[in-house]
Protein backbone atom coordinates (compact mmCIF):
# COMPACT_ATOMS: atom_id res chain seq x y z
CA UNK A 1 0.00 0.00 0.00
CA UNK A 2 2.98 2.36 0.75
CA UNK A 3 4.07 1.71 -2.41
CA UNK A 4 3.15 4.51 -4.69
CA UNK A 5 5.09 2.51 -7.86
CA UNK A 6 2.83 2.40 -11.09
CA UNK A 7 3.15 0.17 -14.01
CA UNK A 8 3.48 3.38 -16.28
CA UNK A 9 3.63 3.15 -19.84
CA UNK A 10 3.26 7.17 -20.50
CA UNK A 11 6.37 9.04 -21.41
CA UNK A 12 7.89 9.27 -18.28
CA UNK A 13 6.20 8.96 -14.83
CA UNK A 14 6.66 11.81 -12.24
CA UNK A 15 5.21 10.27 -9.31
CA UNK A 16 7.72 10.64 -6.24
CA UNK A 17 8.19 7.56 -4.45
CA UNK A 18 7.95 8.31 -0.31
CA UNK A 19 9.58 5.45 1.74
CA UNK A 20 7.04 5.20 5.50
CA UNK A 21 7.86 3.79 8.23
CA UNK A 22 7.34 0.45 8.50
CA UNK A 23 6.24 0.85 12.34
CA UNK A 24 3.86 3.61 12.48
CA UNK A 25 3.26 4.14 8.89
CA UNK A 26 4.40 7.85 8.43
CA UNK A 27 6.84 8.78 6.40
CA UNK A 28 10.02 8.86 8.84
CA UNK A 29 10.55 12.35 9.47
CA UNK A 30 7.23 12.16 11.21
CA UNK A 31 8.67 9.08 13.22
CA UNK A 32 8.84 11.13 16.34
CA UNK A 33 5.41 11.97 16.74
CA UNK A 34 4.00 8.59 16.15
CA UNK A 35 4.86 7.62 19.32
CA UNK A 36 6.69 4.48 18.63
CA UNK A 37 9.81 6.17 17.84
CA UNK A 38 12.49 3.91 19.47
CA UNK A 39 10.88 0.97 17.21
CA UNK A 40 10.82 3.59 14.42
CA UNK A 41 14.25 4.03 14.91
CA UNK A 42 15.20 0.35 14.77
CA UNK A 43 13.35 0.04 11.79
CA UNK A 44 14.97 2.74 9.81
CA UNK A 45 18.00 1.89 11.14
CA UNK A 46 17.65 -1.14 9.66
CA UNK A 47 16.07 -0.99 6.11
CA UNK A 48 17.02 2.86 5.20
CA UNK A 49 20.62 3.24 6.68
CA UNK A 50 21.18 6.39 4.81
CA UNK A 51 17.66 7.57 5.80
CA UNK A 52 18.39 6.96 9.24
CA UNK A 53 21.13 8.66 8.99
CA UNK A 54 19.93 12.14 7.70
CA UNK A 55 17.28 12.00 10.17
CA UNK A 56 18.45 10.86 13.51
CA UNK A 57 22.10 12.55 13.10
CA UNK A 58 23.25 14.35 16.28
CA UNK A 59 23.55 17.70 14.09
CA UNK A 60 20.30 17.20 12.61
CA UNK A 61 18.43 16.82 15.83
CA UNK A 62 20.33 20.04 17.28
CA UNK A 63 19.05 21.93 14.26
CA UNK A 64 15.26 20.45 14.95
CA UNK A 65 15.66 21.40 18.77
CA UNK A 66 17.35 25.31 18.29
CA UNK A 67 14.64 26.82 17.07
CA UNK A 68 11.80 26.33 19.88
CA UNK A 69 12.42 27.87 23.17
CA UNK A 70 13.37 25.90 26.20
CA UNK A 71 10.10 25.80 27.75
CA UNK A 72 8.46 24.51 24.26
CA UNK A 73 11.27 22.18 24.20
CA UNK A 74 10.35 21.02 27.58
CA UNK A 75 6.48 20.49 26.73
CA UNK A 76 7.02 18.57 23.73
CA UNK A 77 9.44 16.57 25.43
CA UNK A 78 6.97 15.53 28.17
CA UNK A 79 4.38 15.49 25.40
CA UNK A 80 6.41 12.58 23.84
CA UNK A 81 6.99 11.01 26.46
CA UNK A 82 3.03 10.72 27.54
CA UNK A 83 2.53 9.60 23.77
CA UNK A 84 5.00 6.88 24.24
CA UNK A 85 3.56 5.80 27.71
CA UNK A 86 0.17 5.34 25.74
CA UNK A 87 1.41 3.54 22.69
CA UNK A 88 3.03 0.83 24.94
CA UNK A 89 0.32 0.57 27.31
CA UNK A 90 -1.87 -0.27 23.95
CA UNK A 91 0.91 -2.77 23.16
CA UNK A 92 1.06 -4.96 26.05
CA UNK A 93 -2.61 -4.44 26.37
CA UNK A 94 -3.08 -6.19 23.04
CA UNK A 95 -0.30 -8.35 23.62
CA UNK A 96 -2.15 -9.57 26.80
CA UNK A 97 -5.33 -9.56 25.24
CA UNK A 98 -3.53 -11.93 22.26
CA UNK A 99 -2.42 -14.12 25.31
CA UNK A 100 -5.45 -14.83 26.99
CA UNK A 101 -7.69 -15.08 24.08
CA UNK A 102 -8.68 -18.92 22.86
CA UNK A 103 -9.81 -20.31 19.60
CA UNK A 104 -12.13 -22.72 19.74
CA UNK A 105 -12.39 -25.15 17.60
CA UNK A 106 -15.87 -27.13 18.07
CA UNK A 107 -16.74 -30.67 16.12
CA UNK A 108 -20.63 -30.32 16.21
CA UNK A 109 -22.29 -33.47 15.77
CA UNK A 110 -25.47 -33.35 12.62
CA UNK A 111 -26.97 -36.53 12.43
CA UNK A 112 -25.36 -39.39 13.69
CA UNK A 113 -22.27 -39.93 11.64
CA UNK A 114 -22.24 -36.48 10.14
CA UNK A 115 -20.24 -33.24 12.15
CA UNK A 116 -19.48 -29.38 11.17
CA UNK A 117 -17.00 -28.30 12.95
CA UNK A 118 -17.28 -24.80 14.16
CA UNK A 119 -14.19 -22.33 14.87
CA UNK A 120 -14.86 -19.61 17.33
CA UNK A 121 -12.51 -16.86 18.34
CA UNK A 122 -10.13 -16.33 15.09
CA UNK A 123 -11.11 -12.21 15.57
CA UNK A 124 -9.17 -11.59 18.38
CA UNK A 125 -6.43 -12.52 16.02
CA UNK A 126 -6.96 -9.57 13.42
CA UNK A 127 -7.99 -12.13 10.95
CA UNK A 128 -11.03 -11.34 8.99
CA UNK A 129 -13.60 -14.04 9.17
CA UNK A 130 -14.98 -13.74 5.59
CA UNK A 131 -11.49 -14.44 3.98
CA UNK A 132 -10.45 -17.09 6.39
CA UNK A 133 -13.85 -18.76 6.18
CA UNK A 134 -13.23 -18.71 1.87
CA UNK A 135 -9.65 -20.29 2.37
CA UNK A 136 -11.18 -22.65 4.85
CA UNK A 137 -13.27 -23.61 2.37
CA UNK A 138 -10.86 -23.86 -0.55
CA UNK A 139 -8.61 -26.13 1.33
CA UNK A 140 -11.08 -28.49 2.40
CA UNK A 141 -12.94 -28.45 -0.64
CA UNK A 142 -16.11 -28.18 1.75
CA UNK A 143 -18.63 -25.29 2.52
CA UNK A 144 -17.57 -22.96 4.74
CA UNK A 145 -19.41 -20.18 6.26
CA UNK A 146 -19.14 -17.34 8.95
CA UNK A 147 -22.49 -17.48 11.18
CA UNK A 148 -23.89 -15.03 13.87
CA UNK A 149 -24.08 -16.83 17.15
CA UNK A 150 -27.22 -16.13 19.44
CA UNK A 151 -25.08 -14.95 21.59
CA UNK A 152 -23.77 -11.79 19.26
CA UNK A 153 -20.30 -12.41 17.77
CA UNK A 154 -19.74 -14.59 14.54
CA UNK A 155 -18.11 -18.06 14.40
CA UNK A 156 -17.00 -19.93 11.15
CA UNK A 157 -19.04 -23.35 10.24
CA UNK A 158 -16.93 -25.65 8.08
CA UNK A 159 -18.72 -28.59 6.73
CA UNK A 160 -17.56 -32.12 7.64
CA UNK A 161 -15.30 -33.41 10.57
CA UNK A 162 -12.57 -31.61 9.73
CA UNK A 163 -11.20 -30.43 13.13
CA UNK A 164 -7.34 -32.09 13.53
CA UNK A 165 -6.38 -30.66 9.98
CA UNK A 166 -8.15 -27.45 11.07
CA UNK A 167 -5.74 -27.21 13.81
CA UNK A 168 -2.62 -27.47 12.17
CA UNK A 169 -3.78 -26.00 9.26
CA UNK A 170 -4.15 -22.66 11.51
CA UNK A 171 -0.95 -23.36 13.16
CA UNK A 172 1.07 -23.74 9.71
CA UNK A 173 -0.85 -20.60 8.22
CA UNK A 174 -0.85 -18.09 10.77
CA UNK A 175 2.13 -18.25 12.76
CA UNK A 176 1.03 -15.44 15.34
CA UNK A 177 -1.49 -18.19 16.99
CA UNK A 178 0.15 -20.02 19.58
CA UNK A 179 -0.42 -23.51 19.86
CA UNK A 180 -1.62 -23.45 23.21
CA UNK A 181 -4.54 -21.25 22.62
CA UNK A 182 -6.26 -23.68 20.29
CA UNK A 183 -8.57 -25.74 22.57
CA UNK A 184 -10.70 -28.88 20.38
CA UNK A 185 -14.15 -29.34 22.09
CA UNK A 186 -16.25 -32.13 20.94
CA UNK A 187 -19.79 -31.34 20.81
CA UNK A 188 -22.77 -34.17 21.58
CA UNK A 189 -25.90 -33.95 19.77
CA UNK A 190 -28.63 -31.52 20.01
CA UNK A 191 -26.67 -29.54 22.85
CA UNK A 192 -26.87 -25.90 22.15
CA UNK A 193 -23.61 -23.86 21.78
CA UNK A 194 -22.61 -22.42 24.84
CA UNK A 195 -19.94 -19.94 23.76
CA UNK A 196 -16.64 -20.24 25.17
CA UNK B 1 -12.78 14.96 10.75
CA UNK B 2 -10.69 11.51 10.71
CA UNK B 3 -9.48 10.96 14.36
CA UNK B 4 -10.88 8.03 14.89
CA UNK B 5 -9.97 4.81 13.17
CA UNK B 6 -12.51 4.38 10.01
CA UNK B 7 -13.43 0.55 9.49
CA UNK B 8 -12.73 -0.55 5.99
CA UNK B 9 -16.48 -0.14 3.91
CA UNK B 10 -16.57 -2.21 0.79
CA UNK B 11 -15.78 -0.53 -2.97
CA UNK B 12 -17.83 0.59 -5.60
CA UNK B 13 -16.52 0.96 -8.87
CA UNK B 14 -17.76 4.24 -10.97
CA UNK B 15 -19.30 4.91 -13.69
CA UNK B 16 -17.17 6.09 -16.34
CA UNK B 17 -18.88 9.26 -17.18
CA UNK B 18 -18.76 9.92 -12.89
CA UNK B 19 -14.84 9.12 -13.25
CA UNK B 20 -15.13 11.71 -15.94
CA UNK B 21 -16.70 14.58 -14.07
CA UNK B 22 -14.17 13.96 -11.17
CA UNK B 23 -11.62 14.20 -13.50
CA UNK B 24 -12.97 17.80 -14.68
CA UNK B 25 -13.44 19.23 -11.30
CA UNK B 26 -10.11 18.20 -10.52
CA UNK B 27 -8.54 19.98 -13.01
CA UNK B 28 -10.66 22.75 -12.16
CA UNK B 29 -9.99 22.75 -8.26
CA UNK B 30 -6.10 22.19 -9.00
CA UNK B 31 -5.15 23.50 -12.34
CA UNK B 32 -1.64 22.75 -11.36
CA UNK B 33 -2.65 18.90 -11.41
CA UNK B 34 -2.66 19.20 -15.39
CA UNK B 35 0.68 17.85 -16.80
CA UNK B 36 0.02 14.90 -14.09
CA UNK B 37 -3.42 14.06 -14.24
CA UNK B 38 -2.96 11.12 -17.01
CA UNK B 39 -0.64 9.68 -14.54
CA UNK B 40 -3.16 9.78 -11.32
CA UNK B 41 -5.85 9.21 -13.72
CA UNK B 42 -5.18 7.27 -16.19
CA UNK B 43 -7.96 7.34 -19.02
CA UNK B 44 -8.43 3.61 -18.97
CA UNK B 45 -8.22 3.00 -15.16
CA UNK B 46 -11.46 2.33 -13.08
CA UNK B 47 -11.71 4.03 -10.26
CA UNK B 48 -13.23 3.09 -7.30
CA UNK B 49 -14.98 4.63 -4.08
CA UNK B 50 -15.50 3.90 -0.54
CA UNK B 51 -18.12 5.21 1.86
CA UNK B 52 -16.90 6.36 4.93
CA UNK B 53 -18.53 7.85 8.16
CA UNK B 54 -19.80 11.27 7.74
CA UNK B 55 -21.05 11.71 4.16
CA UNK B 56 -17.21 11.29 3.07
CA UNK B 57 -16.78 9.31 -0.19
CA UNK B 58 -12.52 8.31 -0.76
CA UNK B 59 -11.33 7.22 -4.40
CA UNK B 60 -9.35 4.59 -4.85
CA UNK B 61 -7.63 3.45 -7.67
CA UNK B 62 -6.01 -0.21 -7.77
CA UNK B 63 -5.85 -0.20 -3.85
CA UNK B 64 -4.39 3.43 -3.66
CA UNK B 65 -6.33 6.04 -2.06
CA UNK B 66 -5.85 9.24 -4.11
CA UNK B 67 -8.90 11.64 -3.58
CA UNK B 68 -11.43 11.77 -0.26
CA UNK B 69 -15.00 13.99 -0.26
CA UNK B 70 -17.02 15.58 2.39
CA UNK B 71 -20.71 15.75 0.81
CA UNK B 72 -20.62 17.51 -2.23
CA UNK B 73 -17.66 19.28 -1.34
CA UNK B 74 -14.28 20.43 -2.46
CA UNK B 75 -12.50 16.68 -3.65
CA UNK B 76 -9.66 16.61 -1.49
CA UNK B 77 -6.10 15.07 -2.00
CA UNK B 78 -5.11 12.17 0.46
CA UNK B 79 -1.84 12.66 1.71
CA UNK B 80 -0.14 9.43 0.09
CA UNK B 81 -1.17 11.46 -3.39
CA UNK B 82 0.24 14.80 -1.85
CA UNK B 83 3.21 13.06 -1.08
CA UNK B 84 3.38 11.94 -4.45
CA UNK B 85 2.70 14.97 -6.35
CA UNK B 86 4.20 18.15 -4.30
CA UNK B 87 4.26 20.31 -7.17
CA UNK B 88 0.56 20.01 -8.03
CA UNK B 89 -1.01 21.34 -4.91
CA UNK B 90 -0.63 24.87 -3.10
CA UNK B 91 0.99 24.85 0.30
CA UNK B 92 1.53 26.97 3.61
CA UNK B 93 4.24 25.98 6.24
CA UNK B 94 3.48 25.88 10.06
CA UNK B 95 6.78 26.17 12.47
CA UNK B 96 7.97 23.72 14.37
CA UNK B 97 5.99 24.12 17.76
CA UNK B 98 2.28 23.63 15.57
CA UNK B 99 4.01 20.02 14.01
CA UNK B 100 2.49 18.23 17.08
CA UNK B 101 -0.69 19.71 17.56
CA UNK B 102 -1.69 19.39 13.33
CA UNK B 103 -0.90 15.57 14.12
CA UNK B 104 -3.04 15.20 16.85
CA UNK B 105 -6.25 16.80 15.19
CA UNK B 106 -5.96 20.25 16.57
CA UNK B 107 -7.50 22.86 14.16
CA UNK B 108 -4.39 25.01 12.83
CA UNK B 109 -4.32 28.56 14.16
CA UNK B 110 -3.10 31.45 12.46
CA UNK B 111 0.67 32.10 14.65
CA UNK B 112 1.35 28.40 13.82
CA UNK B 113 1.47 30.47 10.20
CA UNK B 114 2.83 34.11 10.70
CA UNK B 115 5.84 32.85 13.59
CA UNK B 116 9.12 33.07 11.88
CA UNK B 117 9.23 29.06 11.05
CA UNK B 118 5.71 29.18 9.48
CA UNK B 119 5.42 30.70 5.59
CA UNK B 120 2.53 32.27 4.08
CA UNK B 121 2.59 33.39 0.45
CA UNK B 122 5.05 35.98 -0.30
CA UNK B 123 3.91 39.61 0.55
CA UNK B 124 2.46 41.62 -2.74
CA UNK B 125 1.38 38.59 -3.96
CA UNK B 126 -1.58 38.83 -6.32
CA UNK B 127 -4.66 38.43 -4.46
CA UNK B 128 -6.53 36.90 -7.06
CA UNK B 129 -5.85 33.99 -9.68
CA UNK B 130 -6.13 35.55 -12.70
CA UNK B 131 -7.80 33.53 -15.93
CA UNK B 132 -4.97 31.90 -18.02
CA UNK B 133 -2.26 32.45 -15.36
CA UNK B 134 -3.16 28.92 -13.75
CA UNK B 135 -0.30 27.59 -14.09
CA UNK B 136 2.36 30.01 -13.60
CA UNK B 137 1.96 29.83 -9.69
CA UNK B 138 4.07 27.94 -7.82
CA UNK B 139 6.57 27.94 -4.49
CA UNK B 140 9.59 29.72 -4.26
CA UNK B 141 12.74 28.29 -2.08
CA UNK B 142 11.33 29.57 0.71
CA UNK B 143 8.27 27.82 0.94
CA UNK B 144 6.04 30.58 0.03
CA UNK B 145 3.32 30.18 -2.36
CA UNK B 146 3.15 32.80 -5.25
CA UNK B 147 -0.26 34.15 -4.53
CA UNK B 148 -2.33 34.47 -1.93
CA UNK B 149 -5.03 31.75 -1.10
CA UNK B 150 -8.58 32.46 -0.69
CA UNK B 151 -10.88 31.49 2.15
CA UNK B 152 -12.86 27.46 1.15
CA UNK B 153 -9.43 26.40 -1.21
CA UNK B 154 -7.92 23.65 -0.38
CA UNK B 155 -4.39 23.58 0.59
CA UNK B 156 -1.98 21.12 1.62
CA UNK B 157 0.00 22.24 4.94
CA UNK B 158 4.09 21.51 5.01
CA UNK B 159 5.71 21.98 8.06
CA UNK B 160 9.21 23.74 9.19
CA UNK B 161 12.14 21.42 8.38
CA UNK B 162 10.41 18.62 7.03
CA UNK B 163 10.30 17.57 3.29
CA UNK B 164 6.80 15.97 3.37
CA UNK B 165 3.56 17.15 3.78
CA UNK B 166 1.53 16.61 6.99
CA UNK B 167 -1.35 17.62 6.71
CA UNK B 168 -4.61 18.52 3.90
CA UNK B 169 -7.24 20.82 4.76
CA UNK B 170 -9.72 23.86 3.87
CA UNK B 171 -8.68 27.33 4.46
CA UNK B 172 -11.05 28.76 6.47
CA UNK B 173 -9.76 32.01 6.47
CA UNK B 174 -7.68 33.55 3.29
CA UNK B 175 -4.19 33.94 3.50
CA UNK B 176 -3.90 37.89 3.22
CA UNK B 177 -6.28 37.61 6.53
CA UNK B 178 -4.57 35.72 8.18
CA UNK B 179 -1.52 38.07 7.87
CA UNK B 180 -3.80 40.91 8.62
CA UNK B 181 -5.18 39.56 11.65
CA UNK B 182 -2.35 36.71 13.07
CA UNK B 183 -4.95 34.65 15.23
CA UNK B 184 -7.72 32.89 14.72
CA UNK B 185 -8.06 29.05 13.00
CA UNK B 186 -6.88 28.64 9.71
CA UNK B 187 -7.69 25.31 8.93
CA UNK B 188 -10.62 23.05 10.79
CA UNK B 189 -10.97 19.34 10.36
CA UNK B 190 -8.04 18.66 8.54
CA UNK B 191 -6.69 15.27 6.81
CA UNK B 192 -3.09 14.61 8.71
CA UNK B 193 -0.58 12.04 8.35
CA UNK B 194 -1.55 9.33 10.96
CA UNK B 195 -5.43 9.80 11.34
CA UNK B 196 -8.15 7.33 10.72
CA UNK B 197 -7.80 8.24 6.73
CA UNK B 198 -4.33 7.49 6.40
CA UNK B 199 -4.44 4.45 8.15
CA UNK B 200 -7.75 2.91 6.61
CA UNK B 201 -6.92 0.00 4.73
CA UNK B 202 -8.16 -0.19 0.94
CA UNK B 203 -6.80 -3.64 -0.05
Amino acid sequence: MADSEQPEISSEPQSRHVTYCGVCTLPPEYCEYGGTVKKCQDWLQENHPALYGRIWSPEALEAATAALSVDAQKRAARDAQKKTAKAEAAEAKQADKLAKSVITIKRIERNKKKFVTAVIGLEAFGLELKKVAKDLGKKFATGSSVTKVPSGGEEIVVQGDVSDELHDFLLEKYKDIPEDNIELVDDKKKKKATSG
Amino acid sequence: MFKKDITPAPKQKLKSSVQRSLRQALLTTYPLMTPYIDEILPKKSSLESMKLPDRNTLYVLDNVPLFYQQDTGEVMPHLRLVHRFPQAFPTIRIDRGAIRFVLSGATLMAPGLTSKGGRLPVEGAAPKLEEGKELDQKVDEDGRWSRELEKGEPVVIMAEGKEEACAVGVLVAGTAEVKAKGKGPVVEDAHFLGDGLWNLGTE
